[in-house]
C-alpha cells in the first residue's frame, strides 16, 4: 500500500506515551515552567523553549506577526550578533530551529548534553534581549513572503486548505493561517514586532523542556543560573480569543486550480478540542478517527470506499485534540479514475451514516487497543518527539497529569463512547465540504 | 558582540557515542550475515532489511514494476488476503514498511519481544509468499497512477524528472522509479513475480538489527525470515556519468514562484577526497544559516525561503547538487549568485574559520545521530551499502577532522566550476536569458 497522499497519523503519535518516572516538572520563581526527561541512552540533549503565544493570539489586521517574530528572534541581543546563535550551536555540532502554531511558538536546539550550558544561556539571553536592526526586519519580512510563496501559494492543495479553514472558523482566529494572509504580512512592521515580542516573550509565559542525557537537579540548576535572573512581564495578555457562535449552516468550499491532478473531497466537522482535566471526549474522538480510517485495509471508510465499492483509491479520518480552543474532525477520499466528486461524496456519507446504525467491530476496537499499549513501547525509542508533546501540552494550558494521563484516556474509550462521540460530531450544520479539482475545460471557439 | 561565545570553541574534540556502540557482525547457519547492536532497554526490535539495486533494476519496458511490486507486498501473503495481513499486524502490534528508490528496496520492521516470533512468521510470508492477488495490483496500480499524474503537476517533481532526463541519459537514474502512466497500466500479475526475483534477492540483501535481541537468536531468525529467498536476481545496473554541461533548462509552469535545482559533478563515498569535499559542502551549502549561500541568498537578500546543497553518492552515478526556490522575478539574480558563490568555492580558498566551524559541526552532529533504534538501524545499513568497515563509526570524526585546507582546495579544483553547474527551472523566470 502507498503512504503517499496525506500525511498518515501513526499510532504512535496519537498514542503518546509517558512514562512517570523518566519526567520530572518544577517551577522557577519568576513563573517559568520546566519540565525534564531523562533518557540516558546516547549523549544528546534537546532544549526547547515554548512560549504561550501563537497565531490565535495575534490583533486582527496583523496576521503572521507571530511567525514573522519567530524568524527575527534569530536576528541577535545585545550580546548576540544576529545569526550569532544558529552559527554557535552548528560550530558546537548541534541543530537548531523554531516553529509558529496557532497556540504557541516554540525554539529548540539538540545538541551533545554537555553543550546544554551554551544553548541555555544563549536561549534565555534572547527572551528579554531581542535587537532588531534597521536593515534586518526588511530581508527577513521578503523571506516570509518567499516562504509563503513556497509553502502556500505553489500548492494546490495548500491554498484550498487555507481557504476551506477559513471558512469552517465564523469568528475564532483559527480561520487565520498561521503564516499570514499576503497582504497582511506585506504591512507588518519592526514596531509590530517588538510589539509582539514585549506582550509575550516573559519567563512567566513560557515553558522549558529538557531532554535527553541530563538529570533535573542539573538542568534545575542551569535553568536558575540563565532563566532565574529574567524579569516576568507583569501585564501578560489574558489569552481570550473570540469564540466560535453556534453555527447553524453547512459551508461548502470549491477550489479549483488547474494545477490539481488528483481531486478529492474532505469535510471539516468542528469538534470538541482536549480540556485540561477532562480528556474522554478528545479521547473517543481519536480512538472513533482511528476506528474510522487509521489503516487504509481495516478501517471503516479504507473498507467500505476502497476495499469494498472501490469508489475511491483513498478514504481517511484525521482528529486531533492538543488545541486550546475549538479544533477539528476530517474525512478524506480521493476518488477513483472513474468516480466523479459528486459519487464520491455521497458515498462517504453514505459509510458514515452506515457506520452510525452498525457501530464499531469488537475485534478492529481490540486491535486498536493493542496498538494504544504498543505505543507506550515504541515511543520510548523517541524521547524528543516525548519532549515536544510535554512542551505542546504545557503550551496549550495543560498539566503535566494531564500528558500522563493521555494513554489512560484513551484505554478507558468504550465502543458506547466512541459511538456517541460519532453522533454528536457528525453534525454537518458545523461543516464545510471541500472539493479540490481542476477547472472544466472550456470550449474553443473554431 | 562575541562575549557568549565563551571557552568552549577552544578545544572541541567529540567523544563518539558514549555508550560506545557494540557492533556485532552475525552469520546466520544459513549463511547470511547482519550487522547487529544489542541493547535491551525497550522490548523491541528494530529491524532493517535492504535488496541493493532498487528500482533500477526493473526491466526493459517495465519501468515502474518493482514499485509496483513493493507497494503490494503486504497486500496478501500466504493464506491471507490484503486486509487479513494487515489485521495480523495490528494485532500483533507489528510495524512493517515497505519502500523501493534507485538504488536499494528496503524493509523495516519494529515488533514486540513479546510478539516476535509470531511477527517474523507474519513478515516471512509478505518477503516469500506474496500473493500478487489481481484485485490487490489493480487497487494499487490505481494508487500509483494517481501519484503518477499528481507528480505531472508537482513544480518540485517535474524538475527532478527533468533534471534526471538532462544528465542520465538511458540510465534508469533518468526516469521515475513510478514508470509512466502507460507503462504502469501495461504491468501484468506475471511481472510482479518477475520484478521480485529481479530485486529481492540473498546476494544482494544487506541486514541490521537493533534492539532486544542477541545474536543467537538473530540467526535462525533471519534463516526463516529469507532463507528461501532465491540465490541471485538480476544484474546490477552499469555505472553512468551524467552529463553536466552548463545549460540552463527552463520548463515553463504557471507559478508565482519557480523551483530551481543544479548540479555540478560529485564523487564515490570510497573516493580519497570524499570527505574534503563533505567539509566543503558544508561551508557552500549545507550549513544552514552558517552557509555561503544561505547568507547571500537569504540573510542578506532575502532572495528565498531556503537554499541546500548536498553531496549526492548513488551507487552508480555521483553529482553534487543543490535547490532553492524563488518568486519568479528574483531567478536570474539568485541563479547568478549561486554561479558566483560556485566559483569563488572553486578557487578552493576557506578561512580558518569556515574549515574549523564546519568541522567541529561536522564531527559534534554525528554522535547525535545515535538516538534511537530505529535511527541505529538504519546507520547500520548506510555504513553496510556503502562498504563501510564495521569500526567505521569510530575512525569516521578523525577523518574529518583530518581534512586539511589543502585537501579541500584540491577536491573544489578537482569538482567544482560554475561553466559546468547545469541548472533546471521550473515556474515562470522573468527576464532569464
Amino acid at each position: 500500500m502507498l503512504r503517499a497522499f496525506f500525511v498518515a497519523l501513526m499510532a504512535t503519535t496519537a498514542f503518546a506515551p509517558a512514562r512517570a518516572e523518566t519526567v520530572s516538572h518544577f517551577t522557577l520563581e519568576n513563573g517559568l515552567e520546566a519540565v525534564v526527561i531523562e533518557d540516558h541512552r546516547a549523549p544528546v540533549v534537546v532544549h526547547m523553549v515554548w512560549y504561550k503565544a501563537g497565531a490565535a493570539d495575534e490583533r486582527p489586521g496583523k496576521s503572521g506577526i507571530a511567525h514573522y517574530l519567530e524568524h527575527l528572534m534569530f536576528k541577535g541581543t545585545d550580546d548576540l550578533a544576529p545569526g550569532e546563535l544558529s552559527k554557535t550551536v552548528a560550530a558546537n555540532g548541534g541543530s537548531d530551529n523554531a516553529f509558529t502554531s496557532y497556540d504557541y511558538t516554540a525554539y529548540f536546539q539538540r545538541i551533545a548534553a554537555d553543550r546544554l550550558e551554551l544553548v541555555m544561556k544563549m536561549e534565555a539571553d534572547r527572551m528579554r534581549d531581542l535587537i532588531l536592526s534597521e536593515d534586518d526586519w526588511k530581508t527577513e519580512r521578503d523571506v516570509i513572503l518567499e516562504e509563503r510563496a513556497q509553502r502556500t501559494d505553489s500548492d494546490p492543495r495548500a491554498l484550498f486548505g487555507e481557504q476551506k479553514q477559513a471558512a469552517l472558523y465564523l469568528n475564532h482566529p483559527y480561520g487565520t493561517p498561521v503564516i499570514g494572509w499576503r497582504h497582511e504580512m506585506e504591512a507588518l512592521t519592526r514596531e509590530d514586532a517588538l510589539e509582539w515580542y514585549r506582550s509575550f516573550y516573559a519567563p512567566n509565559n513560557a515553558v522549558l523542556v529538557v531532554a535527553g542525557d541530563v538529570t533535573p537537579d542539573a538542568v534545575r540548576a542551569l535553568a536558575e543560573t540563565y532563566y532565574g535572573p529574567l524579569a516576568p512581564s507583569p501585564d501578560l495578555p489574558e489569552r481570550a480569543r473570540v469564540q466560535e457562535p453556534l453555527q447553524l449552516a453547512e459551508r461548502r468550499v470549491i477550489f479549483e486550480d488547474p494545477r490539481v491532478a488528483q481531486p478529492y473531497v474532505t469535510r471539516s466537522y468542528l469538534a470538541p478540542e482536549r480540556d485540561p482535566g477532562d480528556q474522554a471526549e478528545a479521547a473517543a474522538l481519536t480512538v472513533l478517527a482511528e476506528v474510522l480510517g487509521g489503516n487504509q485495509a481495516t478501517s471503516v471508510l479504507g473498507r467500505k470506499l476502497v476495499f469494498g465499492s472501490g469508489e475511491a483509491i483513498y478514504a481517511s479520518a484525521f482528529y486531533d485534540g492538543m488545541s486550546i480552543d475549538d479544533t477539528q474532525f476530517t474525512l478524506a477520499a480521493m476518488p477513483a479514475a472513474d468516480v466523479g466528486l459528486p459519487e464520491v461524496e455521497a458515498a462517504l456519507d453514505k459509510a458514515i451514516a452506515e457506520f452510525l446504525a452498525e457501530g464499531v467491530d469488537p475485534a478492529q476496537f481490540e486491535r486498536i487497543k493493542t496498538q494504544i499499549r504498543a505505543g507506550e513501547i515504541y515511543g520510548r525509542d523517541n524521547t524528543e518527539a516525548l519532549a515536544r508533546r510535554y512542551g505542546e501540552a504545557l503550551a496549550s494550558g495543560f498539566s503535566v497529569a494531564d500528558v500522563q494521563g493521555w494513554p489512560e484516556a484513551l484505554m478507558a474509550v468504550t465502543e458506547d463512547d466512541v459511538m456517541a462521540a460519532a453522533a454528536k460530531v457528525f453534525d454537518r450544520k458545523h461543516a464545510v465540504t471541500g472539493v479540490l479539482t481542476r477547472p472544466e475545460p472550456t470550449e474553443v471557439a473554431q | 558582540m562575541i562575549r557568549i561565545l565563551f571557552a568552549l570553541l577552544a578545544a572541541l574534540l567529540f567523544s563518539l557515542p558514549a555508550r560506545a556502540l557494540e557492533i556485532q557482525e552475525v552469520t546466520s547457519p544459513g549463511g547470511l550475515r547482519a550487522w547487529l547492536v544489542e541493547t535491551h532497554d525497550i522490548p523491541f526490535t528494530a529491524l532493517e532489511i535492504s535488496f541493493r539495486g532498487g528500482a533500477s533494476l526493473d526491466a526493459p519496458g517495465k519501468r515502474g514494476a518493482i514499485n509496483l511490486m513493493t507497494a503490494t507486498l503486504e497486500e496478501g501473503a500466504g493464506t491471507m488476503d490484503a486486509q487479513g495481513f494487515a489485521e495480523a499486524t495490528e494485532a500483533l502490534a507489528a510495524q512493517f514498511r515497505f519502500n523501493v528508490g534507485d538504488d536499494t528496496l528496503d524493509i523495516s520492521a519494529r515488533f514486540l519481544t513479546e510478539n516476535r516470533d509470531a511477527s517474523v512468521a507474519l513478515l516471512r510470508e509478505a518477503l516469500v509468499n506474496p500473493r500478487f492477488d489481481q484485485t490487490a495490483i489493480d487497487r494499487v496500480r490505481a494508487q500509483v497512477l494517481s501519484i503518477i499524474a499528481s507528480e505531472a503537476q508537482d513544480p518540485n517533481d517535474i524538475a527532478g524528472e527533468t533534471f534526471g532526463k538532462m544528465v542520465y541519459g538511458e540510465h534508469p537514474y533518468a526516469s521515475s522509479i513510478n514508470g509512466t502512466a502507460e507503462s504502469v497500466r501495461a504491468l501484468t500479475r506475471e511481472d510482479m513475480f518477475e520484478a521480485k526475483s529481479r530485486v529481492m534477492a540473498r546476494d544482494r540483501v544487506v541486514i541490521s538489527a537493533v534492539g532486544d535481541i542477541s545474536a543467537a537468536e538473530l540467526g535462525p531468525l533471519l534463516d526463516s525470515l529469507l532463507g528461501e529467498l532465491p540465490e541471485t536476481g538480476a544484474p546490477m545496473p552499469e555505472h553512468v556519468t551524467p552529463r553536466l554541461d552548463g545549460r540552463v533548462k527552463v520548463v515553463e509552469y504557471d507559478s508565482p514562484q519557480s523551483v530551481v535545482m543544479f548540479a555540478g559533478p560529485g564523487l564515490k563515498m570510497d573516493d580519497p577526497d570524499f570527505f574534503a569535499a563533505y567539509v566543503l559542502n558544508q561551508i557552500l551549502g549545507a550549513g544552514g544559516f552558517s552557509s555561503r549561500l544561505m547568507d547571500e541568498l537569504r540573510e542578506k537578500r532575502g532572495l528565498t525561503y531556503g537554499v541546500y546543497t548536498y553531496l549526492v553518492p548513488k551507487d552508480y552515478a555521483e553529482l553534487w547538487m543543490g535547490s532553492f526556490s524563488a518568486s519568479n522575478e528574483k531567478v536570474p539574480e539568485a541563479i547568478a549568485l549561486v554561479k558566483a558563490e560556485w566559483a569563488k568555492a572553486a578557487t578552493g580558498a576557506v578561512t580558518e574559520a569556515e574549515l574549523r566551524d564546519a568541522k567541529t559541526y561536522l564531527t559534534g552532529a554525528y554522535p547525535l545521530r545515535f538516538d534511537g533504534n530505529g535511527q541505529i538501524a538504519g546507520i547500520l545499513t548506510g555504513m553496510q551499502m556503502s562498504g563501510l568497515p564495521i569500526d567505521y563509526i569510530e575512525s569516521r570524526n578523525e577523518k574529518v577532522e583530518a581534512v586539511s585546507a589543502e585537501d579541500v582546495a584540491r577536491v573544489a579544483k578537482r569538482l567544482l566550476s560554475a561553466e559546468s553547474l547545469t541548472f533546471t527551472v521550473v515556474g515562470k523566470p522573468e527576464g532569464l536569458e
